[in-house]
């Protein structure tokens, strides 16, 4: 049985819709990756799966209960990171655990034995009973991570799990809910960084402007782009010049900034001389050149024909919606 | 029966997390303790003799029709600074977490109100015994002291529901922040501070309409005379108005605030 079904969903404020009919299914045991950039309706459509939110159109069951009419039956089975750590800094790590317990109707010796065994798990025991207000930022978001899981939920949302921590912080996310989705948790993750849908989900739906624009596996997504593209940085000579060089070995892609140019290219490697010489044939001198794979952002390219990247920090699309 | 002690459950949780933050912030725990004692000690000190005034009710001292007002303001501060950490917590997003749980929403606003409870039932401890150590006697003895515990107990909750419903609907702490100059207007057209007898038009007129003024009279006669029917009545019927008012308007609140997300 399916974990999330979502048929035709949409979420208006005023005149703005911010989610325009999406549709998704996700299987029971799988990750499953919601990309897109800020502003695309990523957060709605997680609120709105996670019953925080009233659908303004369309339906979605998450755990086999519809969010609008079983809501309690969806909050019951879910467990929620949301987008900003929504820890209170004046409470320690294990109050908030015991807190989340309860809030999921564990009594108080499981809930004890719960919060002392989570803890441990994302290797917060030493730091328990310090105020969350004292934690860094990686800390905070495991702490997060751990209160959702105290009822060991069927689903788990984490909307943004990574957004601003370092590194080692991010690598220890994904390797808890690599772990998690080991012990058979289905897992629903939005994100904005390419590298964590690519690493992490077994399906990925990419969204832009409240819309489901592709689905599928990273590997099939990557595949349907085609052809891998050569990435080069101009040492001398016109980006204009270079890029009339260049369409004649393949297809210019959209540019990232006004020293790079990106060209799709059929043959991969051996196509390399070929620019090369193109190049040269003008007088322009290349300083430095690599062939890249396809990405999920040559997916994004093909399917929006901008840069994942390119936008900006515009916000949530609440807040645009609101603005 | 199992859910309804889960609720229990939940709201207890609840309102010791309420306590617990109110007394690590000392901005919130100022207003209601400090604040309201400063005054107490300016008007006790600086203005004692008026009980010497014509039409001042009989008491026994000063501090003993003042303790009454004191009470009044911590409770009415107690609420507001629940309102103002409702408002916190709704803007770091902490009211998400228990939005997703499955508790049925208006726990959420009963926890908060049980903090409030709680607080003020350690003000009405606390004032009494500054007033004990001071030399303040309660003419109803113990009767006399337990009614002003319940009645500023289940005053501060009645307050806090107000507090609850202004920070649901509009979010914002600095709004409910904002509040806490009206909150002394409309205390200071009560008799929190001054009898009735002596007050000149139209804040005379005003204080006799005002529910505080009847709550602060519950409060405060079994402290200076007696226990008598019909003061406690009006405090009764004061706090389960503004209880149902709150609770109305916090309910409303909470509606919208899960409809706009």
């Amino acid at each position: 049985m399916p974990a999330i079904v979502v048929e035709g969903l949409e979420r208006a404020f005023d005149e703005v819709l911010a989610v325009q009919g999406v549709d998704l299914e996700v299987d029971s045991g799988e990750i499953y990756g919601f990309l897109g950039p800020n502003g695309a309706g990523k957060t709605t459509t997680v609120r709105m799966l996670t019953t925080l939110l009233m659908p303004t159109g369309g339906r979605a069951t998450v755990a086999g209960h519809d969010v609008t009419h079983e809501a309690r039956a969806v909050r019951a089975s879910i467990g929620v990171a949301l987008q900003e750590a929504a820890l209170d800094p004046l409470m320690t790590g294990r109050e908030l655990i015991r807190l989340q317990a309860t809030l999921q109707g564990i009594g108080n010796a499981e809930g004890k034995r719960r919060a002392d065994a989570l803890l441990e798990r994302v290797d917060l025991i030493e730091a328990a009973d310090r105020r969350v207000g004292t934690y860094s930022g990686g800390m905070q978001r495991r702490l997060d991570l751990a209160a959702a899981l105290v009822h060991e939920p069927r689903v788990l949302f984490l909307d943004e799990p990574t957004t601003g921590l370092d590194p080692v912080s991010r690598k220890t996310i994904w390797e808890e809910v690599r772990r998690l989705n080991d012990e058979g948790t289905t897992v629903f993750l939005t994100t904005q960084y390419l590298e964590e849908a690519d690493q992490l989900a077994d399906n990925v739906g990419i969204i832009d402007r409240g819309r489901i624009v592709a689905e599928g596996t990273p590997e099939a997504l990557k595949d349907e782009v085609g052809s891998p593209h050569i990435r080069l940085t101009l040492a001398e000579g016109s980006i204009a010049a270079a890029e009339e060089a260049c369409a004649k070995i393949g297809r210019l892609l959209p540019p990232v900034d006004g020293k790079t140019v990106l060209v799709e290219v059929e043959n991969g490697a051996a196509d390399i001389p070929l620019v090369v010489r193109a190049l040269d044939g003008e007088g322009i001198e290349v300083g430095s050149l690599e062939l890249v794979q396809p990405t999920l952002d040559d997916v994004f390219v093909a399917k929006t024909g901008y840069h994942l990247a390119e936008e900006g920090e515009e916000g949530t699309e609440q807040e645009q919606a609101e603005k | 029966m199992r859910r309804l002690a889960t609720n229990i459950r939940v709201v207890r949780a609840l309102g010791m997390r309420s306590v617990r933050q109110t007394f690590r912030r000392p901005q919130l725990m100022a207003p209601i303790i400090v604040f309201p004692t400063l005054l107490l000690a300016i008007q006790t000190g600086g203005a004692g003799s008026a009980v010497n005034l014509p039409g001042f009710p009989e008491v026994q001292s000063f501090l003993q029709f003042m303790l009454a007002g004191a009470m009044m303001q911590s409770l009415m501060l107690a609420g507001n600074s629940g309102g103002i950490a409702l408002a916190v917590d709704i803007e770091m997003g902490f009211t998400d977490r228990l939005f997703a749980a499955p508790i049925p929403r208006f726990t959420i606003v009963l926890g908060r109100l049980a903090g409030t409870a709680a607080l003020g039932l350690f003000a009405s401890l606390w004032f009494l015994a500054i007033g004990l150590i001071f030399g303040a006697e309660i003419e109803s003895g113990v009767a006399g002291a337990l009614i002003a515990i319940v009645l500023v107990t289940t005053s501060a909750m009645a307050v806090g529901g107000i507090g609850a419903a202004i920070a649901l609907r509009t979010g914002s702490a600095s709004v409910v922040q904002g509040l806490f100059p009206l909150v002394l207007v409309v205390l200071f057209i009560s008799t929190a501070f001054f009898p009735q007898e002596l007050m000149i038009e139209p804040a005379k007129t005003l204080a006799g309409y005002n529910p505080l003024s009847f709550i602060v009279d519950g409060i405060r006669d079994p402290m200076i005379s007696g226990i008598t029917a019909s003061d406690m009545i009006g405090a009764v019927l004061s706090i389960l108005g503004i209880v149902v008012l709150g609770l109305a308007l916090s309910a409303r609140a909470l509606r919208h605030r899960l409809r706009v997300g």
